[in-house]
């Protein structure tokens, strides 16, 4: 591989810089009493501290796993620290409570917590290491009836909505880390939009790890009611460190019937340097279950993390359900994703689409596993899978896992898979027309991508093409 | 404009150019012919900055610069254009997308303003008709799908936009009928200025029939056998290469 593609994949992360605030931090190690302790500190109901009791008790009996393609250090649980807080964050009134070092960092982080997101029409909750700092627009959103708050406020101030589906799509007992998470979560956001309301806004979530030794574990439900529609976008970013950090998050996701839930995920959490150090483990659980007619949407941009392990899933449970999926994975330097989704087709004439853009520079392992599974009852279920990978050099790995079970004699499958190398002619001709090499190979792999982007609402779709072009930075030579 | 001296380049351990030199100036179509094999399209790669040849000596200087000393995007940037051969396929990105993504960058490169796809679309509307080309064809990916008569006219559309000083088509004829033929030799006609210079690699003369050139070169095993004017061309349609070859010691 020539120089180009070597120096364009190798760019600083922009991101890697630390707040230096003062955090309420629990001592390392995890054990009942930690349980306890984090669910005291968010004054949280006897329901919730047995339901993380009992997820804890079900945690110490399992095992990670170890099925995914993925090489690393296994987690030492007792080294971490599973609770930080930004000291100042008391209940909140208003944003202008809020510290105004946490107000800097996201604004260096490009997001403005004040009013100026006004304009752009999008509401924002802000995560930083384990708390919500603050979520923007509040008033508009109230006065459509749509609820969006951390989701420690709406255990005080919706309990009945958190009984009724927290750990309904994603139970504490699913895996070992929706287990550990359901034990330790600190915080998260919540969405409620009620029957048959279009949520006005694009609502954001930004999740920021700050402290050192410190994971991460949020959780977020979003629950749309019939006929409702939302809209939602995560990003995360974290400091540089050389030590590995784990983020081990839970997203439920609830589309009653006819209800429309579209999840956007953009993660540039640190991935460690170009020799594999430090980084981001970033081990994720998230579903959704769409009842009749409704939809729910995964767009996933993943350019971030050491490791990454998730699959977005749908459970197409109510008849004439649309699961969907749109995923770009990026692996670059010694970055590994093992990411896919799950399609459980239950009722009748359910629909799911696959589209996976896996890209791979460096010495970086991309992996793609999927899961479609039509249950007897299905009639008439259909999937359409496209699995495409991208080789940017020749050191780098791009694996296809597929699993297809089908019950149902009427439904209809389709798989297609590709494997492409962006080519040094394909970048020579770039530059005969005077792009030069990073302009060149964003151009490619933005094509590449382009069923993906054009899924993502408009203001971040740009913002995904950007980073894309950032993290292959000196992966051509 | 541009002076080749001596040139000498080889494909690994392969020597294919063995001692090149040529003039072109300003105003001036030439055609380099040769049978296959003789180092026609590496000479049109090496102008244009592939990194897959390497110059092992000789120059080439460009308006008074060492061409060999820029990259391709900035050989392209001052001017120079390779209508490739065999165009690549850029899948996703659409044609108008790329065509303004390049006219910018050359733009940028002189200090001008970048034109937005508003602004940009009528000017290639208006380089469309040159070539004969459906509007439609922009929005669709970059040669992707593209036949091959397609392919070449695109590459003269591209060239129509981007306004070279020095522009070589390499092979430009080959896979195409008479009536595309025809069509883009008038797009390459019709583009010429007494300001710019057209470097024409092909192998048949029927081309030429349309681009007339003033001077016509026979490359033949690495170097330029013979130099003549346009009636040269002529002779070879009638007679072949053979005659050229043995007396200048190169196997056939």
């Amino acid at each position: 591989m020539s120089a180009s593609i070597e120096t364009l994949v190798n760019k600083e992360y922009q991101y890697g810089f630390v707040t230096d605030i003062e955090s309420d931090t629990i001592p390392v190690g995890l054990t009942e009493e930690t349980v306890r302790l984090i669910s005291a500190k968010k004054q949280e109901p006897q329901w919730l501290l047995d339901w993380r009791l009992k997820a804890f008790r079900r945690w110490l009996t399992m095992t990670e796993p170890s099925w995914p393609n993925v090489k690393y250090t296994k987690v030492d649980y007792q080294a971490q620290t599973y609770y930080s807080a930004p000291k100042s964050v008391k209940p909140l009134q208003s944003l202008d409570e809020v510290d105004p070092e946490l107000l800097r960092t996201y604004e260096k982080l490009g997001i403005s917590l004040t009013e100026q997101k006004r304009l752009s029409g999008v509401a924002v909750d802000a995560i930083f290491d384990s708390v919500s700092v603050g979520t923007t627009m509040k008033d508009e959103l109230k006065k459509a009836g749509v609820v969006f708050c951390s989701f420690g406020e709406a255990v005080h101030e919706h309990p009945d909505l958190i009984q009724k589906y927290l750990g309904s799509v994603v139970p504490y007992s699913d895996n070992f880390f929706a287990a550990l998470n359901s034990a330790v979560f600190s915080d998260g956001s919540f969405v409620f939009v009620p029957k048959g309301v279009k949520c006005p806004l694009e609502l954001s979530t930004y999740f920021r790890i700050n402290a050192a030794e410190t994971g991460q574990f949020e959780r977020t439900l979003i629950v749309a009611e019939e006929g409702a529609s939302v809209s939602y976008l995560e990003g995360c970013t974290a400091p540089k460190r050389s030590t590995n950090q784990l983020h081990a998050a839970v997203v439920e996701l609830i589309a009653l019937d006819d209800a429309t839930i579209k999840y956007s995920t953009v993660q540039n959490w640190y991935a460690g340097d170009a020799d594999g150090v430090g980084g981001i483990y970033n081990f994720v659980t998230k579903r959704g279950k769409a009842m009749a007619r409704a939809k729910i949407s995964w767009t996933q941009v993943e350019t971030g993390s050491a490791i990454t392990w998730k699959y977005p899933s749908v459970i197409l449970q109510g008849d004439d359900s649309t699961g969907e999926f749109y995923s770009v994975a990026v692996v670059n330097n010694h970055q590994q994703a093992d990411t896919g989704t799950k399609m459980i087709h239950i009722g009748r004439n359910t629909k799911s689409t696959i589209i996976s853009k896996g890209i791979s520079a460096g010495h970086g392992q991309n992996s793609y596993r999927g899961q479609v599974k039509v249950l007897p009852k299905a009639e008439g279920a259909r999937n359409y899978t496209q699995c495409d990978s991208m080789l940017i050099g020749n050191k780098c790995g791009a694996h296809t896992f597929p699993y297809i079970e089908v019950a149902n004699d009427s439904a209809t499958l389709e798989h297609e898979a590709s494997t492409s190398k962006i080519g040094e002619d394909q970048i020579f001709y770039c530059k005969q027309r005077g792009l030069n090499t990073e302009h060149a190979i964003s151009l490619i792999v933005a094509g590449f991508c382009k069923e993906v982007f054009k899924e993502l609402p408009m203001e971040f779709a740009l913002e995904a093409q950007q980073l894309l072009g950032i993290s292959l930075e000196g992966s051509v030579g | 404009m541009l002076r080749i001296s001596d040139l000498h380049a080889s494909a690994g351990d392969k020597p294919i150019l063995k001692g090149i030199s040529l003039d072109v100036r300003a105003g001036e179509v030439h055609a380099i012919m040769g049978p296959n094999g003789s180092g026609k399209s590496t000479l049109a790669q090496i102008i244009a900055g592939h990194p897959g040849y390497e110059v092992t000596s000789g120059s080439i200087s460009y308006e008074g610069e060492d061409l060999l000393d820029l990259d391709a995007e900035e050989r392209a940037q001052r001017g120079v254009f390779l209508a490739f051969q065999y165009p690549v396929e850029i899948p996703g990105v659409t044609n108008a997308y790329f065509l303004r993504a390049a006219y910018n960058e050359i733009r940028k490169a002189h200090g001008e303003e970048e034109v937005d796809p508003i602004e940009f679309l009528d000017l290639v509307e208006e380089k469309l008709k040159l070539v004969d080309m459906d509007p439609a064809m922009l929005h669709r990916s970059v040669n992707a799908g593209f036949s091959g008569g397609e392919k070449k006219r695109n590459e003269i559309l591209q060239m129509a936009v981007l306004a070279p000083k020095l522009a070589v088509l390499d092979e430009t004829d080959s896979g195409l009928d008479i009536d595309a033929l025809r069509i883009v030799a008038n797009g390459v006609n019709a583009l010429k200025r007494p300001t710019n210079a057209t470097v024409v690699v092909t192998h048949y003369q029927r081309l030429l029939d349309y681009i007339i050139p003033d001077h016509v070169h026979v490359l033949a095993g690495g170097r330029i056998i013979r130099s003549g004017g346009k009636e040269l061309a002529h002779e070879l349609e009638a007679k072949g290469y053979d005659w050229l070859l043995e007396p200048a010691g190169v196997g056939a």
